[in-house]
């Protein structure tokens, strides 16, 4: 009893949904007061390491080629990446500044590996519309994660982040299996079914 | 009016203008989850739940989003106020 794959797209949504709305959160307040409680502290790099092991049933059961495969084992194994780091960093583990840089390139691995497996234009069809906006998204606001590993407490970046994350929801939320983008559905791309 | 005094006002109207912020964060959310379904209710199969299967009924977007907003201001938004308010009194 497999979801439809748009309802997948969906619950991660969601899951992205919340992220943002944690880093927003820390982003006002500060990281000072954000990591007071130490159940806050670890929650969104949690959140994060859970979406990217929620990616590998995605990737066993909803891919239907080699790329496509290959795309969602890259942002599985990066998700993963970048939280486990961060929850490193956090618990003391992990020193090196430098592993700050795994959320920079959980991003732009995403970003690109959404606009290379994404073998059609952009007005195909609403899906491969949402591809490219959410692999551009994506490779742009890797930058705000980047300019946090160098200022760490510059708040602005993190909001960016934050904010980045929630255009990331609402393109996924957007999707459909088959539908038009803005009146534009080739007829290759198959029937809108609902 | 010395200057630690107005500085020490301006730290405390800081922390509040951020813990209103942190507040409406989440009933923000809600009221973006309950306008995009008035503005899209064919998105809400549990409107017209008769035929749908079970995906269609557990996956309904504009519930999730007021659904994250209530696990934010519930779960989330209280402490984080409540340790900015600690924070504004220490200082």
């Amino acid at each position: 009893m497999q979801p439809p794959a748009e309802h997948v797209h969906w619950l991660f949504a969601t899951g992205f949904l919340l992220l943002a709305l944690c880093l927003l959160a820390r982003a006002i307040v500060g990281d000072e007061v954000w990591s007071r409680r130490a159940w806050r502290a670890y929650l969104w790099p949690s959140l994060l390491f859970g979406l990217g092991v929620l990616m590998w049933p995605v990737m066993v059961f909803f891919t239907n080629s080699t790329i496509h495969m290959v795309a969602h084992g890259a942002w599985a194994q990066t998700m993963m990446l970048a939280g486990a780091a961060e929850l490193g960093l956090l618990r003391g583990k992990l020193h090196a500044r430098a592993w700050r840089l795994c959320l920079p390139l959980a991003l732009a691995v995403s970003g690109a590996a959404l606009l290379v497996h994404e073998q059609n234009g952009w007005y195909f069809a609403r899906a491969a519309f949402l591809h490219h906006a959410l692999g551009w998204t994506a490779l742009i606001g890797a930058l705000f994660p980047l300019l946090m590993a160098f200022r760490p407490r510059a708040r602005i970046w993190g909001a960016g982040l934050a904010l980045t994350l929630v255009v990331v929801s609402v393109l996924l939320y957007s999707d459909r299996d088959v539908a038009p983008v803005f009146g534009h559905l080739s007829p290759l791309a198959g029937e809108p079914h609902r | 009016m010395s200057t630690q005094l107005i500085s020490e006002r301006a730290l405390a109207r800081s922390h509040s203008a951020r813990a209103r912020l942190v507040a409406v964060l989440g009933p923000l959310t809600m009221l973006g989850g309950v306008a995009w379904g008035f503005l899209q209710p064919y998105r809400l199969t549990v409107l017209h739940p008769h035929g749908e299967g079970f995906w269609w009924l557990l996956v309904e977007p504009p519930l999730l989003v007021v659904g994250v907003g209530i696990v934010f201001a519930l779960l989330i938004a209280p402490g984080l106020i409540e340790d900015l308010e600690d924070d504004a009194a220490a200082r």
